[in-house]
């Protein structure tokens, strides 16, 4: 018998986990945005092309980058003892779509962070996203540098629906990763509770 | 090297594989060639793998392999996430899947399941969310 453990019931808390997936084009910066508010470094599930990862990339230009995700990185934000948020950030890739699926099922929703450089690659996920009615939001990754837009320039250009928010963000900076990551949650209960009304149509 | 990372690189002599290459062993020989474990659903990246109370010094249990037993003892610890678990031992998901579901077999471990897909969270569960990410 063990009595050290009485006070909180017999076995550890088994949390509840929760995942919300981030896309977006090769280089936009997912895993910086993973990076910037896990608890831990973000993990790899299956290898890349050449070197680790690093906390960082160099996004002043796509062309500076050498290394790309092949599999999934990961982050952990352990929200409370029972409540544990795993952002998984997708293959950056087409021809890596196959694990989309998988990644996408029981997800909480998605982020999908844009370079308004090339807006045009994170059609494929807005569209992904759209068809399978998982709650998203865009965030507009503001690089040094870049063009900054108006969030309705950048809605139109992505022919958004008009409930699909747009939010600036940059991925280095946790507070703005919060508020991502806080505006897919309240979407996704905005979208629920709306599902959850009587059908009207 | 060149700055687009090409050039310098093909004159190199380069082994076909280096250490980020993992070991030089098919995965799948870990798992005696099995790709899924039988009556085993398909474990979410986001399942949790929890040690049995009883799961004892599974080192001594001499049908499991070492990676088996890596497992049960990351998850002694601590529960892990079935990502967690692949990242951690530098296995592929799906060579950790069938690990985890002779694991289970052998009731050294068990598995809590995520919310079921297509199923949204409680909405008191997706606030309680909201307010973690806030306090961060």
């Amino acid at each position: 018998m063990i009595f050290g453990r009485s006070e909180r019931g017999k076995a550890p808390v088994e949390p509840v986990t929760l995942k919300i997936l981030v896309a977006g084009g090769f280089g936009v910066g997912k895993t910086t945005l993973v990076g910037a508010v896990s608890e831990i470094k973000p993990l790899r599930t299956e290898e890349l092309l050449s070197e680790a990862g690093r906390p960082l990339d160099n996004t002043r230009g796509v062309e500076a980058k050498h290394t790309t995700t092949v599999a999934m990185d990961f982050g952990r934000i352990t929200l409370r003892e029972d409540l544990v948020l795993y952002l998984f950030g997708t293959p950056g890739q087409d021809r890596f779509w196959f694990l989309w699926d998988e990644l996408a099922t029981g997800a909480l929703g998605a982020v999908v962070l844009a370079d308004t450089r090339r807006l045009e690659d994170c059609f494929a996920a807005v569209d992904y996203f759209e068809r399978r009615s998982i709650p998203f939001v865009v965030g507009v990754n503001c690089f040094d540098g870049s063009a900054r837009h108006p969030a309705d320039a950048v809605r139109q250009a992505l022919d958004l629906d008009p409930g699909t928010p747009v939010l600036m963000c940059d991925a280095r900076e946790k507070e703005t990763v919060k508020e991502v990551l806080i505006g897919v949650v309240e979407h996704a209960m905005a979208l629920g509770a709306r599902r959850r009304q009587p059908a009207t149509t | 090297m060149s700055p687009d990372g090409e050039g310098t690189q093909e004159t190199e002599t380069h082994h076909w594989f280096d250490d980020d290459a993992g070991p030089v062993v098919r995965p799948y020989a870990m798992t005696r060639g099995r790709t899924t474990s039988a009556a085993q659903h398909r474990l979410d990246l986001i399942a949790l793998v929890v040690a049995e109370h009883r799961s004892g010094d599974p080192g001594a249990d001499q049908t499991l392999s070492p990676e088996h037993v890596d497992i049960v003892g990351l998850c002694r610890a601590s529960p892990q996430s079935v990502a967690e678990l692949a990242a951690e031992l530098d296995l592929p998901i799906g060579v950790v899947r069938v690990l985890i579901g002779d694991l289970v077999d052998e009731e050294l471990v068990h598995v809590t399941r995520p919310v079921p897909p297509a199923e949204l969270p409680d909405e008191s569960i997706l606030r309680d969310v909201i307010n973690g990410l806030r306090a961060l």
